[in-house]
C-alpha cells in the first residue's frame, strides 16, 4: 500500500516538474481508463493539495483562449474593414470601367485579335489564345487538375485491406444506405436523370467540339459532361456507372489525354523558337474541322476535366472511383 | 460620387474579396473557411473580367468576320486568366475539402480550435508514452 502511495507521489512530482501546464492538465484529466477513482488516488488527492492546485492551468488555458477570441475577433473585423477601405481607395485611381484607352488594352490583345485567325485558324479568339499561343499554360492547368485529383485520391481512397482510412461502422452504415437506396430508388430523380442526362452529356460534347468556333471549349464542356455523369450516378446508383466508368477507365483516359496533349503540342518548342512554318492546315475558318490542333487539344482537355469532376464526386461520396 | 459610378465593378469585387477574407479569419468551422476562400476567388474573377470590358465592343468570337480589327472586340486576355484562376480554385478547394474530410474522420469535429487542442493533447500523450 505504502509503495503504491509513493509511486503516486513520484508521478505528482512529475506533474510539478513539468514546466508545461498543458502536460499537467492532460495528466489531471480523468481518461476512461482512469475514470473510476481508486481509493489510492483519492487518498493522494486528499494528501497532496498540489494535485488540486495543478488543475488551475485548465481554467487559465480556456480563459486565455476566450480572451484571445475576445481581442482577435474585433481586431479581425477592424483589419478587414481597413483592408477593404484601402483597396477601394486604390480602385478609385484605376482607369474607369469600360474605357477604351486603358493600359490593359495594349498591343498584346491587339495582336491576339487581329492576327489570331491567321495564326491559329480559330474564330474563337480566346480558344486560339489558350490552346495555341499559350498552350503550355493550359497543359499546366490540366496538370494541376490531374495533381489535385491524385492528391484527393491519396487522401480519400479506401485501402484494399481497409486498414488505414476505413471505419468499419461507417462502412457498414454506407453499405446499408446503398442497399436501401437501390431497393427504394427515388422515382422522380431516376426518371428525370434518365430524360435529362443524355442531353446534358450531348450538350457537353457539343461545347467541347465547337470550342474553337463558338464560346466554350474543353474546360466548360468537360465540366458539363462531368455533371451529366454525376447525374447518372445519382439517379441510377454507382453500380451502374461503374460498368462503364471504373478506376481503370479513369486512369487510362486521364493519363492518355494528358500525354497526348503534351505529345501533340511539343512541336511548338522546336518550330516556335525557330520561326518555322509548321505546315498544319488551318482549314476554312468557322468549319468544325479547322484551326489545326485546337480541336483535338480541346477534346483532351475536356476528357481530363470530365474525369476529374466525376472523380472528385465519387471520391468524396464513396471513397473510390 | 462620380468616381464611385466609374468603378462600381471594381469596388464590388474588392468588397467581395474583403467579405471572403473576413469569413476566412472569423469562422472556426473549416468548411466555412473554404467557402470564404472561394468567395475571395470569385472576387478575383470579377476584378479580372471587368478589366477586359470595353463599352460598345463585343466578345472576341469572330464568326463571319474574317478581317477583325482591335476596335471591334474586347480584350481576350482576362478571359484566359480567369480560366486559369477557376481551375486552380477548383483544385485547391477539392484538396482542402479532402484534408478536412480526413481531419473530421480523425477528430470528429470541424472546429479548428478543437482540432488543434485535440492534436496538442495527442502529441503530449505520445511524448508521455515515449518518456515512460
Amino acid at each position: 500500500m505504502s509503495e503504491k502511495h509513493e509511486s503516486h507521489e513520484t508521478s505528482e512530482t512529475e506533474y510539478k516538474g513539468s514546466k508545461n501546464p498543458f502536460v499537467a492538465w492532460v495528466n489531471a484529466d480523468p481518461t476512461p481508463e482512469e475514470a473510476p477513482w481508486t481509493e489510492e488516488k483519492l487518498e493522494a488527492l486528499r494528501a497532496g493539495e498540489t494535485y488540486v492546485r495543478e488543475e488551475k492551468p485548465v481554467i487559465t488555458e480556456e480563459e486565455r483562449a476566450r480572451r484571445f477570441n475576445k481581442v482577435y475577433k474585433p481586431l479581425a473585423v477592424v483589419l478587414c474593414c481597413a483592408f477593404i477601405a484601402l483597396l477601394v481607395f486604390v480602385c478609385l485611381y484605376t482607369p474607369p470601367f469600360g474605357a477604351t484607352d486603358v493600359p490593359t488594352n495594349n498591343e498584346v490583345s491587339f495582336k491576339y485579335i487581329e492576327d489570331g485567325l491567321a495564326d491559329t485558324g480559330a474564330t474563337n479568339v480566346v480558344a486560339g489564345m489558350i490552346l495555341d499561343y499559350r498552350a503550355f499554360d493550359t497543359l499546366g492547368e490540366s496538370s494541376v487538375l490531374f495533381t489535385a485529383v491524385m492528391s484527393v485520391m491519396i487522401l480519400l481512397r479506401k485501402d484494399r485491406d481497409g486498414s488505414l482510412v476505413n471505419d468499419p461502422a461507417e462502412d457498414a452504415a454506407l453499405a446499408k444506405e446503398e442497399k436501401i437506396s437501390v431497393q427504394h430508388r427515388d422515382v422522380i430523380l431516376r426518371t428525370m436523370a434518365g430524360i435529362i442526362s443524355p442531353f446534358v452529356i450531348l450538350f457537353g460534347i457539343y461545347v467541347v467540339l465547337n470550342g474553337h468556333i463558338s464560346p466554350g471549349g474543353g474546360f466548360s464542356g468537360g465540366a458539363i459532361i462531368g455533371a451529366g455523369l454525376i447525374l447518372i450516378s445519382q439517379g441510377f446508383g454507382s453500380a451502374k456507372t461503374k460498368k462503364f466508368f471504373n478506376f481503370k477507365v479513369f486512369t487510362i483516359i486521364t493519363s492518355c489525354s494528358l500525354l497526348s496533349y503534351a505529345a501533340l503540342k511539343c512541336y511548338s518548342f522546336y518550330t516556335g523558337s525557330h520561326h518555322i512554318e509548321t505546315g498544319i492546315p488551318h482549314g476554312i475558318p468557322g468549319a468544325i474541322l479547322s484551326s489545326g490542333f485546337i480541336l483535338p487539344l480541346n477534346i483532351f482537355v475536356g476528357l481530363i476535366v470530365a474525369c476529374t469532376m466525376f472523380g472528385f464526386y465519387s471520391l468524396f461520396t464513396k471513397g473510390e472511383i | 460620387m462620380g468616381l464611385f459610378t466609374d468603378h462600381y465593378y471594381e469596388i464590388a469585387a474588392v468588397v467581395l474579396f474583403g467579405i471572403g477574407f473576413m469569413g476566412l479569419l472569423l469562422h472556426n468551422n473549416l468548411i466555412k473557411k473554404i467557402v470564404g476562400l472561394n468567395i475571395m476567388d470569385t472576387a478575383v474573377y470579377l476584378l479580372l473580367a471587368q478589366r477586359g470590358m470595353v463599352f460598345g465592343r463585343v466578345a472576341p468570337i469572330l464568326g463571319d468576320n474574317l478581317t477583325p480589327s482591335a476596335e471591334q472586340y474586347i480584350n481576350p486576355i482576362p478571359a484566359g486568366l480567369v480560366l486559369t484562376g477557376i481551375v486552380v480554385s477548383v483544385s485547391v478547394s477539392a484538396f482542402s475539402l479532402a484534408l478536412t474530410h480526413r481531419l473530421y474522420k480523425k477528430y470528429h469535429t470541424l472546429n479548428l480550435d478543437e482540432i488543434l487542442l485535440k492534436s496538442k493533447k495527442e502529441k503530449e500523450n505520445k511524448e508521455k508514452a515515449v518518456t515512460h
